[in-house]
Protein backbone atom coordinates (compact mmCIF):
# COMPACT_ATOMS: atom_id res chain seq x y z
CA UNK A 1 0.00 0.00 0.00
CA UNK A 2 2.85 2.35 0.76
CA UNK A 3 4.35 1.20 -2.54
CA UNK A 4 1.24 2.15 -4.48
CA UNK A 5 1.25 5.59 -2.92
CA UNK A 6 4.80 6.07 -4.06
CA UNK A 7 3.91 5.00 -7.58
CA UNK A 8 1.05 7.50 -7.65
CA UNK A 9 3.28 10.32 -6.54
CA UNK A 10 5.92 9.52 -9.13
CA UNK A 11 3.29 9.59 -11.88
CA UNK A 12 2.03 12.99 -10.74
CA UNK A 13 5.52 14.42 -10.79
CA UNK A 14 6.48 13.21 -14.24
CA UNK A 15 3.19 14.46 -15.67
CA UNK A 16 3.59 17.93 -14.31
CA UNK A 17 7.29 18.81 -14.67
CA UNK A 18 7.33 22.54 -15.39
CA UNK A 19 9.84 24.41 -17.52
CA UNK A 20 11.90 25.84 -14.69
CA UNK A 21 14.20 27.91 -16.87
CA UNK A 22 11.37 30.22 -17.87
CA UNK A 23 9.20 29.91 -14.81
CA UNK A 24 11.93 30.06 -12.18
CA UNK A 25 10.10 32.29 -9.75
CA UNK A 26 6.64 31.17 -10.78
CA UNK A 27 6.92 27.58 -9.53
CA UNK A 28 5.64 27.74 -6.01
CA UNK A 29 8.06 26.01 -3.72
CA UNK A 30 5.35 25.12 -1.30
CA UNK A 31 2.72 23.78 -3.69
CA UNK A 32 0.48 21.51 -1.65
CA UNK A 33 0.96 17.84 -2.44
CA UNK A 34 -1.77 15.34 -2.60
CA UNK A 35 -1.47 12.71 0.07
CA UNK A 36 0.46 14.99 2.37
CA UNK A 37 0.20 14.39 6.05
CA UNK A 38 -0.18 11.00 7.62
CA UNK A 39 -0.14 10.46 11.35
CA UNK A 40 2.30 8.01 12.91
CA UNK A 41 0.80 5.82 15.60
CA UNK A 42 2.98 3.83 17.96
CA UNK A 43 1.38 0.91 19.79
CA UNK A 44 3.13 -1.09 22.47
CA UNK A 45 6.66 -0.45 21.21
CA UNK A 46 9.47 -2.24 23.01
CA UNK A 47 13.04 -1.79 21.84
CA UNK A 48 16.10 -3.76 22.90
CA UNK A 49 19.84 -3.50 22.57
CA UNK A 50 20.70 -7.15 22.99
CA UNK A 51 19.09 -8.09 26.29
CA UNK A 52 18.79 -4.57 27.63
CA UNK A 53 15.37 -2.96 27.19
CA UNK A 54 15.62 0.64 26.06
CA UNK A 55 11.92 1.31 25.35
CA UNK A 56 9.47 -0.22 27.79
CA UNK A 57 6.17 -0.08 25.97
CA UNK A 58 5.47 3.21 24.20
CA UNK A 59 2.03 4.26 22.99
CA UNK A 60 1.81 7.61 21.24
CA UNK A 61 0.35 9.25 18.17
CA UNK A 62 2.25 11.86 16.19
CA UNK A 63 -0.37 13.98 14.49
CA UNK A 64 -0.27 14.68 10.77
CA UNK A 65 1.09 18.02 9.57
CA UNK A 66 2.25 18.98 13.03
CA UNK A 67 5.63 19.23 14.68
CA UNK A 68 5.91 17.01 17.75
CA UNK A 69 8.93 17.39 20.02
CA UNK A 70 10.34 14.62 22.19
CA UNK A 71 12.25 15.84 25.20
CA UNK A 72 13.92 14.12 28.10
CA UNK A 73 17.28 13.66 29.83
CA UNK A 74 20.19 11.82 28.21
CA UNK A 75 19.61 8.11 27.96
CA UNK A 76 15.83 8.30 28.29
CA UNK A 77 15.31 6.58 24.94
CA UNK A 78 14.23 9.47 22.74
CA UNK A 79 16.80 8.71 20.04
CA UNK A 80 15.91 5.03 20.24
CA UNK A 81 12.24 5.88 19.78
CA UNK A 82 12.81 8.05 16.77
CA UNK A 83 15.09 5.46 15.21
CA UNK A 84 12.35 2.88 15.61
CA UNK A 85 10.02 5.07 13.60
CA UNK A 86 11.95 4.47 10.39
CA UNK A 87 13.39 1.09 11.32
CA UNK A 88 16.93 2.42 11.70
CA UNK A 89 17.07 0.93 15.18
CA UNK A 90 17.55 -2.56 13.81
CA UNK A 91 20.63 -1.44 11.87
CA UNK A 92 22.60 -1.47 15.13
CA UNK A 93 24.02 -4.98 15.64
CA UNK A 94 22.04 -6.89 18.23
CA UNK A 95 19.20 -4.38 18.34
CA UNK A 96 15.57 -5.27 17.70
CA UNK A 97 12.10 -3.88 18.31
CA UNK A 98 8.66 -5.32 18.99
CA UNK A 99 5.28 -3.73 18.69
CA UNK A 100 3.51 -1.69 16.07
CA UNK A 101 4.37 1.55 14.34
CA UNK A 102 1.64 2.56 11.94
CA UNK A 103 1.96 5.12 9.20
CA UNK A 104 -1.65 5.93 8.51
CA UNK A 105 -3.04 2.46 8.89
CA UNK A 106 -0.06 0.42 7.65
CA UNK A 107 2.19 -1.19 10.25
CA UNK A 108 5.77 -0.63 9.12
CA UNK A 109 6.85 -3.64 11.16
CA UNK A 110 4.23 -5.79 9.46
CA UNK A 111 5.02 -8.89 7.47
CA UNK A 112 5.90 -8.31 3.83
CA UNK A 113 6.86 -4.67 4.31
CA UNK A 114 10.04 -3.64 2.49
CA UNK A 115 12.39 -1.89 4.90
CA UNK A 116 14.05 0.34 2.32
CA UNK A 117 10.67 1.60 1.14
CA UNK A 118 9.76 2.44 4.73
CA UNK A 119 12.92 4.48 5.03
CA UNK A 120 12.18 6.35 1.84
CA UNK A 121 8.72 7.25 3.07
CA UNK A 122 9.88 8.13 6.58
CA UNK A 123 12.97 10.28 6.23
CA UNK A 124 15.56 11.17 8.84
CA UNK A 125 17.88 14.11 9.49
CA UNK A 126 20.79 13.46 11.84
CA UNK A 127 22.42 15.49 14.56
CA UNK A 128 25.62 16.03 12.67
CA UNK A 129 25.14 16.96 9.02
CA UNK A 130 26.41 14.10 6.87
CA UNK A 131 26.53 15.11 3.20
CA UNK A 132 28.29 12.61 0.96
CA UNK A 133 31.85 13.91 0.65
CA UNK A 134 32.56 12.80 -2.90
CA UNK A 135 29.38 14.33 -4.32
CA UNK A 136 28.51 17.83 -5.46
CA UNK A 137 25.63 19.83 -3.95
CA UNK A 138 23.39 18.74 -6.81
CA UNK A 139 24.40 15.10 -6.55
CA UNK A 140 23.89 15.10 -2.79
CA UNK A 141 20.30 16.26 -3.08
CA UNK A 142 19.78 13.91 -6.02
CA UNK A 143 21.34 10.90 -4.26
CA UNK A 144 18.12 9.36 -3.03
CA UNK A 145 16.44 10.00 -6.38
CA UNK A 146 19.23 8.94 -8.72
CA UNK A 147 20.01 5.77 -6.89
CA UNK A 148 16.27 5.04 -6.95
CA UNK A 149 16.00 5.38 -10.73
CA UNK A 150 14.79 8.94 -11.38
CA UNK A 151 16.47 10.62 -14.35
CA UNK A 152 16.70 13.68 -16.55
CA UNK A 153 14.37 16.68 -16.43
CA UNK A 154 12.32 15.22 -13.63
CA UNK A 155 15.46 14.79 -11.55
CA UNK A 156 16.62 18.35 -12.11
CA UNK A 157 13.24 19.82 -11.24
CA UNK A 158 12.94 17.87 -8.04
CA UNK A 159 16.44 18.80 -6.93
CA UNK A 160 15.83 22.50 -7.60
CA UNK A 161 12.48 22.35 -5.84
CA UNK A 162 14.07 20.74 -2.77
CA UNK A 163 16.79 23.34 -2.58
CA UNK A 164 14.17 26.08 -2.80
CA UNK A 165 12.11 24.46 -0.08
CA UNK A 166 14.97 24.58 2.39
CA UNK A 167 15.95 28.12 1.49
CA UNK A 168 19.33 27.14 0.07
CA UNK A 169 18.59 27.91 -3.56
CA UNK A 170 19.74 31.51 -3.60
CA UNK A 171 22.93 30.65 -1.75
CA UNK A 172 24.00 27.77 -3.98
CA UNK A 173 22.30 28.15 -7.34
CA UNK A 174 25.54 29.25 -8.98
CA UNK A 175 27.64 26.45 -7.57
CA UNK A 176 25.54 23.31 -7.74
CA UNK A 177 28.56 21.36 -8.99
CA UNK A 178 30.86 22.22 -6.12
CA UNK A 179 31.41 19.62 -3.36
CA UNK A 180 28.68 19.37 -0.75
CA UNK A 181 31.18 19.44 2.08
CA UNK A 182 32.34 22.91 1.03
CA UNK A 183 29.31 24.51 2.69
CA UNK A 184 29.11 25.86 6.22
CA UNK A 185 27.68 23.71 9.02
CA UNK A 186 24.23 25.25 8.87
CA UNK A 187 24.14 25.05 5.09
CA UNK A 188 25.25 21.42 5.19
CA UNK A 189 22.42 20.57 7.53
CA UNK A 190 19.92 22.30 5.25
CA UNK A 191 21.48 20.38 2.37
CA UNK A 192 20.81 17.14 4.25
CA UNK A 193 17.21 18.23 4.81
CA UNK A 194 16.92 18.99 1.08
CA UNK A 195 18.31 15.53 0.36
CA UNK A 196 15.72 13.98 2.65
CA UNK A 197 12.72 15.82 1.22
CA UNK A 198 13.84 15.27 -2.38
CA UNK A 199 12.55 11.72 -2.19
CA UNK A 200 9.24 13.14 -0.97
CA UNK A 201 8.63 11.26 2.25
CA UNK A 202 5.48 11.47 4.32
CA UNK A 203 7.24 11.98 7.63
CA UNK A 204 10.47 13.71 8.56
CA UNK A 205 12.27 12.59 11.69
CA UNK A 206 14.87 14.94 13.12
CA UNK A 207 17.34 13.79 15.76
CA UNK A 208 18.59 16.98 17.43
CA UNK A 209 19.06 18.65 14.04
CA UNK A 210 20.39 21.96 15.31
CA UNK A 211 22.43 20.93 18.36
CA UNK A 212 25.71 21.23 16.46
CA UNK A 213 24.87 24.62 14.93
CA UNK A 214 25.29 28.26 15.89
CA UNK A 215 22.20 30.27 16.93
CA UNK A 216 21.70 31.93 13.54
CA UNK A 217 21.69 28.60 11.71
CA UNK A 218 19.51 27.10 14.42
CA UNK A 219 16.93 29.80 13.83
CA UNK A 220 16.93 29.05 10.10
CA UNK A 221 16.38 25.36 10.76
CA UNK A 222 13.52 26.10 13.14
CA UNK A 223 11.84 28.37 10.59
CA UNK A 224 12.25 25.58 8.06
CA UNK A 225 10.51 23.11 10.37
CA UNK A 226 7.60 25.49 10.61
CA UNK A 227 7.28 25.75 6.83
CA UNK A 228 7.74 22.05 6.19
CA UNK A 229 4.97 20.97 8.53
CA UNK A 230 2.42 22.08 5.94
CA UNK A 231 3.47 19.14 3.81
CA UNK A 232 4.94 16.62 6.21
CA UNK A 233 4.50 15.17 9.66
CA UNK A 234 7.54 16.14 11.68
CA UNK A 235 8.97 14.55 14.82
CA UNK A 236 11.87 16.33 16.50
CA UNK A 237 14.09 15.06 19.29
CA UNK A 238 15.64 17.90 21.19
CA UNK A 239 17.71 18.54 24.27
CA UNK A 240 16.73 22.16 24.18
CA UNK A 241 13.44 22.88 25.90
CA UNK A 242 13.26 26.40 24.55
CA UNK A 243 13.52 24.97 21.05
CA UNK A 244 10.65 22.58 21.77
CA UNK A 245 8.59 25.51 22.95
CA UNK A 246 9.40 27.44 19.78
CA UNK A 247 8.73 24.82 17.13
CA UNK A 248 6.39 22.16 18.45
CA UNK A 249 2.65 22.23 18.95
CA UNK A 250 2.81 18.99 20.89
CA UNK A 251 5.55 17.72 23.18
CA UNK A 252 6.25 14.31 24.67
CA UNK A 253 8.40 13.84 27.77
CA UNK A 254 10.32 10.59 28.18
CA UNK A 255 12.25 9.17 31.10
CA UNK A 256 14.06 5.83 31.44
CA UNK A 257 12.48 4.31 28.35
CA UNK A 258 8.94 5.29 29.25
CA UNK A 259 6.63 7.95 27.92
CA UNK A 260 5.72 10.00 30.96
CA UNK A 261 3.54 12.70 29.53
CA UNK A 262 2.36 13.89 26.15
CA UNK A 263 0.30 16.95 25.32
CA UNK A 264 0.20 20.51 23.99
CA UNK A 265 3.57 22.15 24.44
CA UNK A 266 2.26 25.05 26.47
CA UNK A 267 0.65 22.67 28.96
CA UNK A 268 3.76 20.53 29.33
CA UNK A 269 5.81 23.55 30.23
CA UNK A 270 3.42 25.60 32.30
CA UNK A 271 1.06 23.04 33.78
CA UNK A 272 2.47 19.51 33.59
CA UNK A 273 0.37 16.72 35.00
CA UNK A 274 3.19 14.46 36.16
CA UNK A 275 5.57 15.46 38.93
CA UNK A 276 8.57 14.08 37.04
CA UNK A 277 7.74 16.24 34.04
CA UNK A 278 7.51 19.27 36.27
CA UNK A 279 10.91 18.52 37.80
CA UNK A 280 12.51 18.13 34.37
CA UNK A 281 11.08 21.25 32.76
CA UNK A 282 11.98 23.35 35.74
CA UNK A 283 15.53 22.13 35.49
CA UNK A 284 15.67 20.16 38.72
CA UNK A 285 17.38 17.33 36.87
CA UNK A 286 18.50 16.25 33.40
CA UNK B 1 64.85 24.61 67.43
CA UNK B 2 67.68 26.72 66.10
CA UNK B 3 67.46 30.30 67.04
CA UNK B 4 67.32 31.57 63.47
CA UNK B 5 63.87 32.72 62.30
CA UNK B 6 62.65 31.24 58.98
CA UNK B 7 60.74 33.70 56.80
CA UNK B 8 58.59 32.25 54.11
CA UNK B 9 58.66 28.75 52.60
CA UNK B 10 62.01 27.02 51.99
CA UNK B 11 63.59 27.76 48.60
CA UNK B 12 62.77 25.28 45.77
CA UNK B 13 65.55 23.06 44.49
CA UNK B 14 65.07 22.39 40.77
CA UNK B 15 68.45 20.81 40.13
CA UNK B 16 67.17 17.33 40.78
CA UNK B 17 68.10 14.55 43.13
CA UNK B 18 70.94 12.09 42.32
CA UNK B 19 68.34 9.59 41.13
CA UNK B 20 66.96 12.27 38.82
CA UNK B 21 70.32 12.78 37.14
CA UNK B 22 70.74 9.06 36.51
CA UNK B 23 67.28 8.84 34.99
CA UNK B 24 68.09 11.74 32.71
CA UNK B 25 71.20 9.96 31.47
CA UNK B 26 69.27 6.78 30.79
CA UNK B 27 66.69 8.82 28.91
CA UNK B 28 69.38 10.41 26.74
CA UNK B 29 70.94 7.01 26.09
CA UNK B 30 67.67 5.38 25.05
CA UNK B 31 66.83 8.29 22.76
CA UNK B 32 70.27 7.94 21.18
CA UNK B 33 69.84 4.19 20.68
CA UNK B 34 66.39 4.65 19.12
CA UNK B 35 67.78 7.25 16.77
CA UNK B 36 70.69 4.97 15.79
CA UNK B 37 68.28 2.11 15.10
CA UNK B 38 66.20 4.30 12.81
CA UNK B 39 69.31 5.45 10.96
CA UNK B 40 70.43 1.83 10.68
CA UNK B 41 67.18 0.90 8.95
CA UNK B 42 67.52 3.75 6.52
CA UNK B 43 71.18 2.85 6.03
CA UNK B 44 70.36 -0.74 5.12
CA UNK B 45 67.92 0.49 2.49
CA UNK B 46 70.49 2.98 1.22
CA UNK B 47 73.19 0.29 1.03
CA UNK B 48 70.97 -2.14 -0.86
CA UNK B 49 69.71 0.45 -3.30
CA UNK B 50 73.15 2.02 -3.56
CA UNK B 51 75.05 -1.18 -4.34
CA UNK B 52 72.47 -2.34 -6.88
CA UNK B 53 72.65 1.09 -8.43
CA UNK B 54 76.43 1.11 -8.61
CA UNK B 55 76.67 -2.40 -10.00
CA UNK B 56 73.80 -2.09 -12.40
CA UNK B 57 73.97 1.42 -13.78
CA UNK B 58 76.71 0.41 -16.19
CA UNK B 59 74.43 -1.83 -18.19
CA UNK B 60 71.34 0.31 -17.64
CA UNK B 61 70.75 2.08 -20.93
CA UNK B 62 68.13 2.55 -23.61
CA UNK B 63 69.18 -0.59 -25.48
CA UNK B 64 68.83 -2.56 -22.28
CA UNK B 65 65.24 -1.45 -21.93
CA UNK B 66 64.17 -1.73 -25.54
CA UNK B 67 66.08 -4.60 -27.15
CA UNK B 68 65.52 -8.29 -26.88
CA UNK B 69 68.17 -10.69 -25.55
CA UNK B 70 70.83 -11.86 -28.00
CA UNK B 71 71.88 -15.53 -28.39
CA UNK B 72 74.50 -16.82 -26.01
CA UNK B 73 78.00 -15.56 -26.63
CA UNK B 74 77.08 -12.26 -28.23
CA UNK B 75 77.08 -9.00 -26.31
CA UNK B 76 74.47 -6.33 -26.24
CA UNK B 77 70.77 -6.85 -26.29
CA UNK B 78 68.41 -6.14 -23.48
CA UNK B 79 65.48 -7.45 -21.51
CA UNK B 80 62.62 -5.85 -23.38
CA UNK B 81 60.82 -9.18 -23.62
CA UNK B 82 61.06 -9.67 -19.86
CA UNK B 83 59.72 -6.19 -19.20
CA UNK B 84 56.72 -6.81 -21.42
CA UNK B 85 56.25 -10.24 -19.89
CA UNK B 86 56.29 -8.92 -16.33
CA UNK B 87 53.83 -6.20 -17.27
CA UNK B 88 51.44 -8.78 -18.74
CA UNK B 89 51.78 -11.16 -15.80
CA UNK B 90 51.22 -8.39 -13.25
CA UNK B 91 48.27 -6.94 -15.16
CA UNK B 92 46.62 -10.33 -15.51
CA UNK B 93 47.20 -11.18 -11.85
CA UNK B 94 45.76 -7.81 -10.80
CA UNK B 95 42.65 -8.28 -12.93
CA UNK B 96 42.12 -11.66 -11.26
CA UNK B 97 42.93 -10.76 -7.67
CA UNK B 98 41.48 -7.26 -7.24
CA UNK B 99 37.77 -7.88 -7.92
CA UNK B 100 37.78 -10.97 -5.72
CA UNK B 101 39.76 -9.16 -3.03
CA UNK B 102 37.35 -6.22 -3.04
CA UNK B 103 34.32 -8.49 -2.87
CA UNK B 104 35.84 -10.35 0.08
CA UNK B 105 36.56 -7.04 1.81
CA UNK B 106 33.02 -5.77 1.19
CA UNK B 107 31.64 -9.01 2.57
CA UNK B 108 33.76 -9.05 5.72
CA UNK B 109 33.30 -5.36 6.50
CA UNK B 110 29.64 -4.87 5.57
CA UNK B 111 27.63 -8.05 5.41
CA UNK B 112 29.18 -10.84 7.44
CA UNK B 113 28.52 -11.56 11.10
CA UNK B 114 31.60 -10.77 13.20
CA UNK B 115 32.40 -14.45 13.80
CA UNK B 116 32.26 -15.28 10.10
CA UNK B 117 34.23 -12.17 9.20
CA UNK B 118 36.97 -13.05 11.68
CA UNK B 119 37.24 -16.58 10.33
CA UNK B 120 37.58 -15.34 6.77
CA UNK B 121 40.20 -12.81 7.79
CA UNK B 122 42.12 -15.44 9.69
CA UNK B 123 42.12 -17.69 6.63
CA UNK B 124 43.41 -14.78 4.57
CA UNK B 125 46.17 -14.14 7.07
CA UNK B 126 47.26 -17.78 6.84
CA UNK B 127 47.19 -17.60 3.06
CA UNK B 128 49.33 -14.50 3.28
CA UNK B 129 51.89 -16.39 5.32
CA UNK B 130 52.24 -19.37 3.02
CA UNK B 131 55.70 -19.32 1.41
CA UNK B 132 55.42 -18.25 -2.20
CA UNK B 133 57.43 -21.28 -3.29
CA UNK B 134 54.66 -23.48 -1.93
CA UNK B 135 52.11 -21.50 -3.92
CA UNK B 136 54.35 -21.95 -6.94
CA UNK B 137 54.47 -25.71 -6.52
CA UNK B 138 50.71 -25.82 -5.96
CA UNK B 139 49.94 -23.98 -9.17
CA UNK B 140 52.53 -26.15 -10.92
CA UNK B 141 50.68 -29.27 -9.81
CA UNK B 142 47.30 -27.93 -10.86
CA UNK B 143 48.00 -26.06 -14.06
CA UNK B 144 51.41 -27.03 -15.40
CA UNK B 145 52.03 -30.71 -14.69
CA UNK B 146 50.84 -32.72 -17.62
CA UNK B 147 50.71 -29.65 -19.87
CA UNK B 148 53.27 -26.94 -20.45
CA UNK B 149 54.27 -23.86 -18.57
CA UNK B 150 52.21 -20.81 -19.35
CA UNK B 151 52.01 -17.14 -18.54
CA UNK B 152 48.48 -17.76 -17.39
CA UNK B 153 49.66 -20.19 -14.73
CA UNK B 154 52.24 -17.65 -13.60
CA UNK B 155 49.56 -14.98 -13.36
CA UNK B 156 47.34 -17.29 -11.31
CA UNK B 157 50.22 -17.93 -8.90
CA UNK B 158 50.84 -14.20 -8.56
CA UNK B 159 47.12 -13.57 -8.07
CA UNK B 160 47.06 -16.04 -5.17
CA UNK B 161 49.92 -14.09 -3.57
CA UNK B 162 48.17 -10.77 -4.20
CA UNK B 163 44.71 -11.79 -3.00
CA UNK B 164 45.17 -11.64 0.79
CA UNK B 165 47.08 -8.34 0.49
CA UNK B 166 44.32 -6.67 -1.50
CA UNK B 167 41.52 -8.09 0.62
CA UNK B 168 43.17 -7.09 3.89
CA UNK B 169 44.01 -3.51 2.89
CA UNK B 170 40.58 -2.99 1.31
CA UNK B 171 38.97 -4.29 4.49
CA UNK B 172 40.97 -1.81 6.59
CA UNK B 173 39.92 1.05 4.35
CA UNK B 174 36.25 0.06 4.34
CA UNK B 175 36.02 -0.34 8.11
CA UNK B 176 37.31 3.22 8.43
CA UNK B 177 34.31 4.41 6.46
CA UNK B 178 32.31 6.74 8.74
CA UNK B 179 29.11 5.09 9.95
CA UNK B 180 27.35 8.47 9.75
CA UNK B 181 27.57 8.26 5.95
CA UNK B 182 26.33 4.69 5.92
CA UNK B 183 23.37 5.76 8.07
CA UNK B 184 22.70 8.72 5.77
CA UNK B 185 22.44 6.31 2.85
CA UNK B 186 20.23 3.87 4.76
CA UNK B 187 17.93 6.65 5.98
CA UNK B 188 17.34 7.67 2.36
CA UNK B 189 15.89 4.25 1.71
CA UNK B 190 18.81 2.99 -0.37
CA UNK B 191 19.61 -0.69 -0.61
CA UNK B 192 22.86 -1.93 0.99
CA UNK B 193 24.55 -2.82 -2.30
CA UNK B 194 23.71 0.57 -3.77
CA UNK B 195 25.27 2.26 -0.76
CA UNK B 196 28.41 0.13 -1.09
CA UNK B 197 28.86 0.63 -4.80
CA UNK B 198 27.84 4.26 -5.25
CA UNK B 199 28.80 5.85 -1.94
CA UNK B 200 31.35 3.74 -0.06
CA UNK B 201 33.62 2.67 -2.90
CA UNK B 202 33.96 6.13 -4.48
CA UNK B 203 34.67 7.69 -1.08
CA UNK B 204 37.21 5.03 -0.20
CA UNK B 205 38.71 4.93 -3.69
CA UNK B 206 42.03 6.48 -2.71
CA UNK B 207 42.73 3.97 0.03
CA UNK B 208 41.61 1.08 -2.15
CA UNK B 209 43.93 2.15 -4.95
CA UNK B 210 46.77 2.42 -2.47
CA UNK B 211 46.23 -1.19 -1.48
CA UNK B 212 46.21 -2.31 -5.10
CA UNK B 213 49.38 -0.40 -5.94
CA UNK B 214 51.19 -1.86 -2.93
CA UNK B 215 50.04 -5.31 -4.01
CA UNK B 216 51.42 -4.69 -7.47
CA UNK B 217 54.72 -3.56 -6.02
CA UNK B 218 54.90 -6.78 -4.05
CA UNK B 219 54.13 -9.25 -6.82
CA UNK B 220 56.21 -7.48 -9.46
CA UNK B 221 59.32 -8.97 -7.90
CA UNK B 222 58.04 -12.35 -6.73
CA UNK B 223 60.25 -15.07 -8.16
CA UNK B 224 59.29 -18.40 -6.59
CA UNK B 225 55.77 -18.58 -8.00
CA UNK B 226 57.14 -17.96 -11.46
CA UNK B 227 59.99 -20.45 -11.26
CA UNK B 228 57.62 -23.35 -11.61
CA UNK B 229 55.11 -21.85 -13.93
CA UNK B 230 56.78 -19.59 -16.43
CA UNK B 231 60.53 -19.97 -16.38
CA UNK B 232 61.45 -21.96 -19.50
CA UNK B 233 61.16 -19.63 -22.43
CA UNK B 234 61.25 -20.99 -25.92
CA UNK B 235 62.15 -17.99 -28.03
CA UNK B 236 63.95 -14.74 -27.52
CA UNK B 237 61.50 -12.09 -28.42
CA UNK B 238 58.59 -10.12 -27.13
CA UNK B 239 55.63 -12.40 -26.85
CA UNK B 240 52.19 -11.79 -25.44
CA UNK B 241 50.87 -15.31 -25.71
CA UNK B 242 49.82 -16.23 -22.21
CA UNK B 243 49.34 -19.87 -23.05
CA UNK B 244 53.09 -20.15 -23.30
CA UNK B 245 55.74 -19.33 -20.74
CA UNK B 246 56.31 -15.59 -20.69
CA UNK B 247 59.75 -14.15 -20.03
CA UNK B 248 59.77 -12.04 -16.90
CA UNK B 249 62.21 -9.91 -14.92
CA UNK B 250 62.68 -11.94 -11.71
CA UNK B 251 63.40 -15.23 -13.51
CA UNK B 252 65.61 -13.40 -15.97
CA UNK B 253 67.67 -11.98 -13.11
CA UNK B 254 68.06 -15.53 -11.84
CA UNK B 255 69.14 -17.05 -15.15
CA UNK B 256 71.43 -14.16 -16.03
CA UNK B 257 73.20 -14.44 -12.70
CA UNK B 258 73.78 -18.17 -13.29
CA UNK B 259 75.33 -17.56 -16.69
CA UNK B 260 79.15 -17.78 -17.07
CA UNK B 261 79.34 -14.52 -19.03
CA UNK B 262 80.20 -11.39 -17.01
CA UNK B 263 78.20 -9.26 -19.45
CA UNK B 264 75.18 -11.26 -18.39
CA UNK B 265 75.98 -10.58 -14.74
CA UNK B 266 76.01 -6.88 -15.41
CA UNK B 267 72.63 -7.17 -17.04
CA UNK B 268 71.36 -9.08 -14.00
CA UNK B 269 72.34 -6.16 -11.78
CA UNK B 270 70.72 -3.73 -14.17
CA UNK B 271 67.52 -5.77 -14.12
CA UNK B 272 67.60 -5.74 -10.32
CA UNK B 273 68.00 -1.97 -10.44
CA UNK B 274 64.97 -1.77 -12.70
CA UNK B 275 62.90 -3.76 -10.23
CA UNK B 276 63.92 -1.54 -7.35
CA UNK B 277 63.06 1.57 -9.34
CA UNK B 278 59.63 0.11 -10.14
CA UNK B 279 58.95 -0.62 -6.48
CA UNK B 280 60.10 2.86 -5.44
CA UNK B 281 57.92 4.61 -8.00
CA UNK B 282 54.88 2.47 -7.15
CA UNK B 283 55.35 3.15 -3.44
CA UNK B 284 55.48 6.91 -4.02
CA UNK B 285 52.34 6.70 -6.16
CA UNK B 286 50.60 4.69 -3.44
CA UNK B 287 51.57 7.26 -0.83
CA UNK B 288 50.15 10.13 -2.90
CA UNK B 289 46.81 8.38 -3.33
CA UNK B 290 46.68 7.59 0.37
CA UNK B 291 47.21 11.24 1.34
CA UNK B 292 44.58 12.44 -1.11
CA UNK B 293 41.94 10.01 0.09
CA UNK B 294 42.63 10.82 3.74
CA UNK B 295 42.18 14.52 3.10
CA UNK B 296 38.94 13.81 1.23
CA UNK B 297 37.36 11.90 4.08
CA UNK B 298 38.28 14.60 6.56
CA UNK B 299 36.29 17.04 4.45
Amino acid sequence: MILSRIRQRNKQNSASSPDTSAADQAVPADAPREGAGHPVTVEGLHAYYGKSEALKGIDIEFEANRVTAIIGPSGCGKSTLIRCLNRMHEVTPGAHAEGKVKLGDVDIYGAGVDVTTVRRVIGMVFQKANPFPTMSIFDNVAAGLKLGGVRGENLRDRVHRSLRSVGLWDEVKDRLDTPGIGLSGGQQQRLCIARTIAVEPEVILMDEPASALDPASTLKIEELMDELKARYTIVVVTHNMQQAARVAATTAFMLNGELIEHGPTSEIFTNPKDERTERYVTGKFG
Amino acid sequence: MSGKPIDGPPPLLLTGTPGERRRRLVDKLMTLLARLAAWLAVAVLAIVVGSVFVKGIGAFNLDFLTKNPVPFGQTGGGIADSIVGTAILVALATVMAVPIGFLIAIYTSEFARPSVANTVRFALDILNGIPTIVIGIFVFGVLVAGHTQSGFAGAVALAIVMLPLTARSAHEVLTLFPSSLREAGLALGLKRWRIVLRIMLPTAAGGLITGVVLGIARIAGETAPLLFTTSIFSNFGITTNVSQALPNIPVTIFTLSESPSPADHEQAWAAALLLILMVLILSVVARTFHERSRNRLRG
